[in-house]
């Protein structure tokens, strides 16, 4: 069948299931635009600016395991993702990103809406392609979804003139794809697991740390097994949250700068140290020359570049977190009898103790707001259900403490990059794949101006999601930075002029709930969750003067954290 | 520790613009990169000269790696090997005097004298890098007009071989 480029583009995406495509229109995506026009299987979301596009995609991405599809046009269309590329980069999240570019034979000119597309998104793509033959475009396009679901996930950009868009070809969209320079290994090595059990049943002072892998991996099933035919404690990073449910008694909640005192102090003390689908990353380490001294670490990840990176590792298992735990536990039971529960009995009464300090206990307060608190209520309103998205900063880590969460893939935050302006277009792009679920984005009043023109797109296509601003009129880790570091010199941190959330919420036809009395937030909160139709923004104005605790601070190792202020006083007297 | 790493990756255009990126992104050394397509033309060899602890190396091995365009690679320091860099170098060499001194020089490093004017001798060397640098050494108090440098070429010895 002869078809156009353009016609091919939209054929591809028809024949790779797609659902969704998240866009904006330009010069030189015309002739696609045309071809969407024309056809009703694949559904394009009209954004309001492109890199809203691509957090929609990447949370699509993140909620359902499917590679996000983004289609722009080219120069500042381009331009405008790369932030949403580099965040979906960092987090390994499959996405296609399909970049119209001026014609064949005006690339180089300094054309109109011209940019070095493939040269700009090469650092923070899997991989790109330009294509400059009409007949390599299918085949280039089932490359693009394979290499971006594939191994480690990740984005990967297509760029396609416009004149490859007119020209005509014979279309075949290949079921496979063979590359001889890519052939990710999925399954460990059956000799490394068995090295690695090895390790965890001789283990004494054990601990199970999990990340983004497991869930990007789907092997939260068979984590669940491992972890509880092992009895370890167990820690997540902040991407991993979900995978083992919040209130498991071998959880310890998250690690890392502002993960719980039992969590890090199990890493700092473990002898044994059993990594999955985890990086190692300067947030969750604090400093390397302290992490961990006594550790002997196993890890499992499907990227070896992972491996080893930052930390030494003693057995390195390559493969997909999913399958090698599978495959671990075709061993495990035969190996458990090996494990000395009394010793690591004695282990778990040191972690226990540890965990009687409560570093999540927060100061409650009759007179203002206490953002944590609001999270505790969303989650009880939502009976821990709902898929939550995050921007960035005091907020997420409120939101990564206080929810506490039981399934994989309902946390969707920018961890890697840290991209403020994540959470309502993530937001957005889950609940079209979840049209019938909760999806709440929990925001600053910082962050949520970022991407805020999206509300536009959610009244275009009826989506109800729920914005809770937890607003303190501060980029408040910034300020929380200024005060520990910085002598309480505030720059340019604080929110002056800010506008009213609900007016604006309203001017766009959503609903906005301002809340600011303690008194008033379960009957705000009742009532933006009874409106399963519509679009809540929940401006919630908290204390502005809470921090984040427990901390972490830069250079320091996980036995140096900071508790909340009253707690590091109890512990002064209690230690004199 | 110095370091050879050989390459075989696809022959597509950004290829090698993948390779330089991942090394200036990433912080790592490069002293000298040298590529060009193989007896198969949809593959490119390339031959990467650089420096650092054993894991860096490790790390550099493993990005390159993951390019989604590199084939296949080697670390060609990792066992016995054979390597080469091609030198020109313009120099100045004016009477009978030094003309003979020159000529004398290149005979020694076993080089090659490609091209002639009344006042300078183009010169050819081929070795390792030990000797071509050896060579400008050499060269003393000759006047060196320009020099370029080919940049390491690398071979496995014996069976070793770096195929699809």
């Amino acid at each position: 069948m002869q078809l156009t480029g353009a016609d091919i583009v939209v054929r591809c995406l028809q024949d790779e299931g797609i659902e969704y495509i998240f866009g904006y229109p330009g010069g030189a995506a015309l002739h696609i635009y045309d071809a969407l026009y024309k056809q009703d299987k694949v559904k394009h979301i009209l954004v309001r600016h492109e890199q809203g596009a691509t957090h929609m995609a990447d949370g699509y991405a993140r909620a359902t395991g499917k590679a996000g599809v983004v289609l722009v046009t080219s120069g500042p269309g381009v331009t405008n993702t790369v932030t949403g590329i580099a965040t979906a980069y960092m987090d390994s999240v499959p996405m296609v990103v399909l970049t119209a570019q001026v014609p064949s034979h005006l690339i180089g000119d300094d054309a109109f809406q011209e940019v070095d597309t493939v040269g700009i998104t090469r650092p923070c793509v899997k991989h790109n392609f330009l294509v400059g033959d009409v007949n390599k475009l299918a085949e280039t396009m089932k490359k693009a979804f394979y290499i971006a679901e594939s191994g480690r996930p990740g984005p990967v950009v297509v760029d396609i003139p416009k004149d490859v868009t007119a020209k005509v070809a014979e279309y075949h969209y290949p079921e496979v794809v063979d590359m001889r320079s890519y052939q990710p290994r999925t399954r460990g090595h059956i000799k490394q697991i068995s090295r690695g059990l090895d390790l965890l049943v001789q283990a004494k002072r054990p601990v199970v740390y999990t990340g983004g892998g497991v869930v990007l991996g789907d092997g939260s099933a068979p984590l669940r097994k491992v972890v509880s035919k092992l009895g370890f404690p167990s820690t997540s990073t902040l991407m991993g949250l979900g995978a083992i449910p919040h209130d498991d008694p071998n959880f310890l909640g998250m690690l890392g700068m502002h993960g719980t005192y039992e969590a890090n102090m199990a890493m700092h003390q473990c002898d044994v140290m059993f990594a999955i689908g985890a990086r190692f990353d300067d947030r969750v380490t604090g400093e390397l020359s302290k992490f961990a001294p006594d550790a002997r670490i196993i890890q499992i990840d499907i990227d070896p570049s992972s491996i080893g990176k930052n930390v030494p590792v003693e057995v390195p298992i390559v493969g997909d977190c999913g399958q090698v735990l599978e495959q671990m536990l075709e061993q495990l039971d035969a190996r458990l009898g090996e494990i000395d529960r009394t010793v690591v009995g004695e282990w778990w009464a040191q972690v226990d103790k540890w965990r009687a300090v409560k570093s999540l206990d927060y100061q409650p307060s009759k007179d203002k707001i206490v953002p944590q608190l609001v999270v505790e209520r969303l989650m009880q309103i939502t009976d821990g259900e709902a898929f939550v998205s995050s921007d960035v900063g005091q907020h997420q880590m409120w939101a990564a403490q206080y929810y506490g969460f039981s399934k994989p893939r309902r946390w969707i935050n920018s961890g890697g990059l840290g991209t403020m302006g994540f959470g309502l277009p993530a937001a957005m792009g889950i609940q079209l794949a979840y049209p019938d679920d909760t999806v709440i984005c929990i925001s600053g009043d910082a962050s949520i101006q970022m991407c805020l023109q999206e509300l536009s797109t959610c009244l275009q296509y009826e989506l109800p999601v729920k914005i809770i601003n937890l607003n303190n009129q501060y980029m408040g880790m910034v300020r929380q930075w200024q005060e520990f570091f910085y002598d309480r010199r505030y720059s340019h941190s604080y929110m002056d002029a800010l506008p009213d959330f609900v007016k604006l919420s309203e001017s766009y036809g959503h609903v906005g709930i301002r809340v600011e009395d303690p008194a008033d937030l379960d009957e705000a909160l009742n009532r933006a969750f009874s409106m399963k139709d519509r679009l809540v923004f929940v401006d919630v104005i908290t204390d502005p003067t809470v921090n984040v605790y427990p901390m972490i601070a830069a250079g320091k190792g996980h036995n140096e954290m900071h508790l909340q202020p009253d707690q590091e006083e109890h512990q002064e007297r209690e230690l004199a | 520790m110095r370091r050879i790493i050989s390459l075989l990756l696809e022959n597509e255009s950004g290829a090698l613009s993948r390779v330089a990126g991942l090394f200036s992104a990433r912080g790592y050394n490069i002293e000298s990169l040298t590529v060009a397509p193989t007896e198969d033309p949809t593959l490119s060899r390339m031959t990467i000269v650089t420096r650092g602890s054993d894991s860096i190396i490790e790390q550099i091995t493993k990005q390159l790696n993951k390019l989604v365009d590199v084939v296949k690679l080697i670390d060609l320091t990792e066992g016995q090997h054979i390597e080469r860099e091609l030198m020109l170098v313009k120099v100045v060499a004016h009477g009978n005097d030094e003309r003979e001194e020159v000529k004398r020089l290149v005979d020694i490093f076993r080089g090659r004298i490609i091209d002639v004017t009344d006042s300078t001798y183009t010169l050819e060397m081929t070795g390792n890098g030990d000797k071509v640098d050896a060579f400008i050494l050499a060269l003393g108090q000759v006047e060196i007009i320009e020099v370029v440098r080919s940049g390491i070429s690398g071979i496995g010895r014996g069976k070793r071989a770096l195929k699809v």
